[in-house]
């Protein structure tokens, strides 16, 4: 319709200009609610400013967020990755495996890991591009699939040093000094390792997705894939690489559990899905961009640690997190879909 | 007596004044044409008038009395009704012809709560009686046509005594055939007494239609025509300078052929037919909807295949296995309904001027695979330059273009790198006569290869180009002479 996309021109044009300041706060809302809980938080309990405790709530988002922004890869091309949460969870469990029963060391194991992530992401990616399943239902086939093949080596044990297999016989292996040093190490004896990973993760994702040739054929078939294939993108391609990107930073995320707690245990990573997910939405709301973004999605990660750790600090009971975390992203989503639409 | 009567009404946003003192009488049993370049006023205008905004000053009267609806259900019950050029929301696919014709019955409690097939059906062909409309009532929505889906529109709107019905663009996806039977039933309507506002570009609904014709420029009245109207002084007081030279010149000397189909069948029934075009020609393919034209621009561009026939590029044989295999080859093609096949969605990463321009190219203008520099941004400066786009900068959305100008950033994605076949479907869809002549001059320009242009509308075919060829039932013949001045 000719009329009504020329009559939005003047419009949002006036908006733009009329509005700046509402829209220079949307834009920046998520930022100024940090700051404000910041000073909330350090005026209750000026123990929270501290070094160390910021570096805790970092490292206790750092999983959360590596997967997060693989989340947002696959939000980026309109998928959804459902299985992010499972393929950490069997990462776990792989690396614990790998260590423990196949006696392999840090590197080796590290690499399996990567690749068993790389591998799921190519499975869902060729459910998704290859047999046209859509993509919620095809990761949620993977989600089931990989919460009961981690249980099938061990035959539903929990893996740790000694471990008896199915079999009978005793485990000889042991977790790698090495591998440990992933989760457990601190870089100047300040920033954890997996805060450090973290942030090149961020960095490398976000020049990835905003910066390069790939990362707007990325964007480009999430907005119109017909118009990307038209203008001779190959959106099979680009489909798979998000979900392969998404499949080998959860394994990530698994690998940086599996290093801090030191066992392969079953539970793990239960709520890593709804934590990373809520992040990429979350993230949406951040410079007021309504669109999946890594860095929204980083922040969004940061922001709900933030809370968290400040909540507990004031003695807010553990089991009303949850609750919070959900009202968080209530909230996001509002901002973004509510307030931010108001504009147009 | 006038049935309407809008006093210089305004209507600004921010700075800018999309209606400045605009007033405007239709009169029962009258239709009254606006006309008006992208920009005008018109769509607010029609959108005050059916409730969807309201005027910062001036007064409407409506049968005498002030008229200020403060939504379209209101304006409908009042019995002015807006049928929308999208007639998607008419109706919901699944749901029968009959279902949609008393589909805001339904809603609004008119109907008993437990309905029978039968009684819908009775109602509906009530509907069909008393406005004189024939339409199959027992076929899915989802199955019928536009035009038909249009007509399920407008006898909704005259069941519920719709005593001015205002027609955005009403014929701008119908056929020559379809458009002939609007007009029927339209002036058949105005017969017994309807008014009828409608927005149209085209000659041949103003022609077919009009009693009056008004003209809107920058939200202001600048003129009003009435039968018999001068066409081409209506659109040169439209746009607001004179009309160059209608028809170009037809050009006879090109240089060597760059692409040929030989023996080609779009269907395994359809007439086989040949296709020769050389270097710098232009040359326009006209037909009904669904006569083959979008098929053949596809099976080129490599989307689905001919059904027979060898297709040949610079003297090779040529069979793209996909639209990427195509660009290669040195085919780029714009495809109809831009919204749909080229552009990125508002507020999402690509959907600036530059890069939507540059989706194509990004392999060759960022060889690295990161985007640091500016390439597209001087790239889309240079369209904008060239092609005459009416926008703030090449950074801007897209969406905050005109159509004509939306449509203009879309030829410029293909122009901006040399191809040897440049294929347009519809390239003059929702473009006004001022962006339409610049569009016109560009592709006119073009000298490295040679342009195909599909277009339901024979008078933008014989604007554009040397040639003209007309496609029925999937075949291709010449135009024979004598029709051109349609």
């Amino acid at each position: 319709m000719t009329d009504a996309q020329q009559a939005k021109g003047p419009d949002s044009a006036v908006a733009n200009r009329k509005g700046s300041l509402q829209d220079a706060i949307r834009r920046s809302a998520v930022f100024i609610l940090l700051a404000l809980l910041f000073v909330v938080f350090t005026a209750a309990q000026p123990a929270f400013l501290n070094i160390n405790n910021l570096m805790s709530v970092l490292q206790a988002v750092s999983v959360v967020a590596i997967i997060g922004a693989g989340v947002t890869v696959t939000l980026a091309i309109g998928g959804f990755d459902l299985s992010v949460g499972a393929v950490a969870a069997s990462s776990v469990m792989a690396a614990s495996y790998a260590m423990i029963v196949l006696n392999f060391g840090a590197a080796a194991t590290v690499l399996l890991v990567l690749a068993f992530g790389a591998v799921i992401g190519l499975i869902n990616a060729l459910m998704i591009v290859r047999l046209k399943v859509p993509d919620l239902l095809a990761t949620l086939a993977m989600m089931f699939l990989l919460t009961g093949l981690q249980l099938i080596p061990t035959a539903g044990r929990s893996i740790s040093v000694g471990l008896i297999l199915p079999d009978g016989s005793t485990a000889t292996g042991k977790y790698d000094p090495l591998f440990l040093m992933i989760g457990r190490s601190s870089l100047f004896g300040v920033v954890p390792l997996p805060v450090v990973i973290m942030l090149i993760v961020a960095i490398v994702l976000f020049v990835l997705t905003e910066r390069t040739r790939l990362g707007r054929l990325l964007y480009a078939t999430g907005g119109n894939e017909v118009a990307t294939r038209l203008a001779g993108g190959n959106t099979a391609r680009i489909k798979t690489i998000a979900y392969v990107v998404s499949g080998m930073l959860a394994s990530l995320g698994g690998i940086i559990v599996a290093a801090r707690v030191g066992r392969g245990d079953v539970s793990s990573g239960a709520s890593l899905l709804m934590d990373s997910v809520a992040a990429a939405l979350i993230g949406f709301a951040v410079l007021g961009l309504r669109r999946p973004n890594v860095l929204g999605t980083i922040v969004g990660a940061v922001f709900v640690g933030v809370l968290l750790n400040g909540l507990t600090m004031l003695n807010a009971p553990y089991y009303t997190q949850d609750f919070i975390k959900g009202a968080v992203l209530a909230g996001a989503l509002a901002l973004t879909y509510g307030i931010g639409a108001n504009r147009s | 007596m006038p049935n309407l009567k809008v006093n210089s009404i305004s209507r600004s946003f921010g700075s800018t004044r999309a209606l400045s003192n605009a007033s405007l009488v239709v009169n029962k049993g009258e239709i009254v044409a606006l006309m008006g370049a992208n920009g005008a006023g018109k769509s607010t205008l029609v959108k005050i008038l059916s409730g969807v905004d309201r005027p910062d000053a001036g007064e409407i009267l409506w049968k005498d009395r002030a008229y200020a609806p403060r939504n379209p259900a209101e304006a409908a019950q009042l019995g002015i009704v807006t049928v929308h050029q999208s007639t998607d929301v008419v109706g919901v696919p699944g749901l029968t012809v009959a279902d949609a014709l008393l589909l805001n019955r339904f809603v609004d409690g008119r109907q008993p709560f437990f309905l029978s097939r039968r009684s819908v059906r009775r109602q509906a062909e009530q509907i069909l009686a008393e406005t004189g409309l024939s339409l199959p009532l027992d076929l899915d929505f989802g199955d019928l046509g536009t035009a038909d889906r249009q007509l399920v529109a407008i006898a909704r709107a005259l069941s519920n005594r719709a005593e001015l019905l205002i027609m955005d663009e009403p014929t701008a996806s119908l056929s020559i055939a379809e458009s002939r039977r609007l007009y029927d039933i339209l002036l058949s309507l105005k017969a017994r007494g309807l008014a009828i506002l409608f927005i149209s570009h085209r000659t041949q609904d103003l022609q077919a239609l009009a009693d009056r014709v008004e003209i809107l420029r920058g939200g202001s009245n600048v003129g009003s025509f009435t039968r018999p109207i001068d066409f081409d002084r209506a659109i040169e007081t439209m746009i607001g300078r004179s009309l160059s030279a209608a028809h170009p010149a037809r050009r006879t000397e090109f240089g060597e052929t760059v692409f040929s189909i030989r023996g080609g069948k779009l269907l395994p029934h359809s007439k086989p037919f040949d296709l020769t075009l050389a270097k710098g020609e232009v040359v326009a393919i006209t037909g009904v909807l669904g006569a083959g034209k979008s098929r053949l621009l596809s099976a080129i561009f490599g989307i689905g295949a001919l059904a027979e026939g060898e297709m040949q590029l610079d003297g090779q044989s040529y069979k793209p296995a996909g639209p990427a295999d195509a660009i290669g080859a040195g085919i780029a093609m714009a495809a109809e309904d831009r919204r749909r096949s080229s552009l990125m969605p508002s507020d999402w990463p690509g959907e600036s001027i530059a890069a939507t321009i540059s989706l194509p190219h990004l392999k060759r203008w960022y060889p690295s695979g990161f985007m640091f520099s500016g390439r597209e941004l001087r790239e889309g400066a240079n369209a904008i330059g060239r092609l005459g786009i009416k926008a703030e900068s090449a950074s801007a959305s897209v969406w905050s273009l005109s159509g004509g100008n939306q449509q203009k950033v879309v030829l410029a994605r293909w122009e901006a790198e040399p191809s040897r076949l440049l294929l347009l479907d519809e390239p003059f869809q929702g473009v006004d006569v001022g962006a339409r002549q610049d569009i016109i001059d560009t592709i006119r320009k073009r000298s490295e290869g040679a342009t195909l242009i599909a277009t339901s509308d024979a008078e933008e075919a014989h604007a554009v180009a040397d040639r003209v060829l007309v496609m029925e039932h999937h075949g291709l013949r010449d135009e024979i002479e004598g029709q051109e001045n349609i």
